[in-house]
């Protein structure tokens, strides 16, 4: 299997996804990605460019992804923010894309990794190693 | 609150590959920080890092800067009662001192270790409180200074260079 990069619109077909925020910027490239809940792990390990799928719906995760440039999120188990929470507003604010999708987080990485997403150990194993 | 001190100095450093420009005095950011204010948590670091792009700073540098003010800023927002973050940009460097009135760190090597953190369980479930914090701000940083009086607070001293970049 050859390493690709995907656009938000193919991530959207392949996930059956709804978009949040960013319906205009489907044309976007995503290089690789990352499946995390642990925001200070995102900040650790995710590269420039990642797709991030997490089942966080808060406002961090919207900072955390500005952090590290990544080029958009996806919320798994059909999760998707509080309206009492302001992280579509930040998210636009910033132009970051935002996704639901109702498969859970290992099958939503393992539908990307099948159309040839690549992880992130690479870089990321390298960043942290001591 | 951003304090420009040097209105002369937001002028790009070294922008378009020429030499830095000297700046005998560096373009100062300050920002108050809450505790448990997780709306506008990640502000400060939002406008450090929006600023360190509009100086011409490099990829690299903005990325470690930008992780490592976030870090240190949620770390105010998690563990103390206010503080505030201070950003002083150079051509060659950007320093972020980290100041809070809280609990301080008891042991200061063994928050420095993966994994550790005293951070209470709903910190833990908005993806928070791994012991991954002063680990973070470690690796990106080229100098780190961490002083903590129990009971009363922790002030954390971040240095990134220019010439670190890379790592």
């Amino acid at each position: 299997m050859k390493d690709c990069v995907l656009t938000l619109q193919q991530v959207k077909d392949i996930l059956k996804a709804e978009v949040l925020v960013g319906n205009d910027q489907m044309g976007r490239v995503v290089t690789s990605g990352f499946g995390c809940d642990l925001m200070s792990d995102v900040l650790a390990f995710a590269p420039p460019g990642a797709l991030l799928l997490t089942g966080i719906t808060n406002a961090q995760v919207v900072r955390a992804a500005q952090m590290v440039d990544a080029a958009a999120v996806v919320f798994v188990r059909g999760k998707r923010p509080l309206p009492t929470e302001p992280v579509l507003e930040m998210a636009k604010d910033i132009r970051l894309p935002l996704l639901t999708t109702r498969y859970l987080l290992y099958d939503s990485c393992g539908l990307l990794y099948c159309a040839g997403l690549k992880g992130c150990t690479e870089d990321g194993g390298r960043q942290g190693a001591e | 609150m951003v304090v420009d001190r040097e209105q002369n100095e937001s002028r790009p450093f070294g922008a378009g590959g020429r030499e830095p420009a000297r700046s005998p005095a560096p373009l100062i950011l300050e920002f108050p920080v809450r505790g448990m204010d997780f709306v506008s948590a990640g502000d400060a670091a939002a406008k450090v890092k929006k600023t360190l792009i509009q100086v011409g700073m490099p990829d690299g540098v903005v990325r470690r800067a930008a992780i490592a003010t976030y870090e240190a800023e949620m770390n105010i927002v998690i563990h103390a009662r206010e503080g505030a973050i201070k950003a002083s940009i150079t051509s060659d460097q950007v320093e972020i001192v980290a100041t809070d009135v809280g609990p301080g760190i008891t042991d200061i090597s063994l928050a420095m270790q993966e994994g550790y953190s005293t951070a209470p369980p709903h910190i833990r479930e908005m993806g928070f409180g791994a012991g991954m914090g002063l680990p973070n701000i470690k690796r990106c940083a080229d100098e780190l200074d961490i002083q903590s009086e129990v009971g009363k607070g922790t002030q954390v001293r971040i240095i990134i260079k220019r010439s670190g970049e890379g790592q």
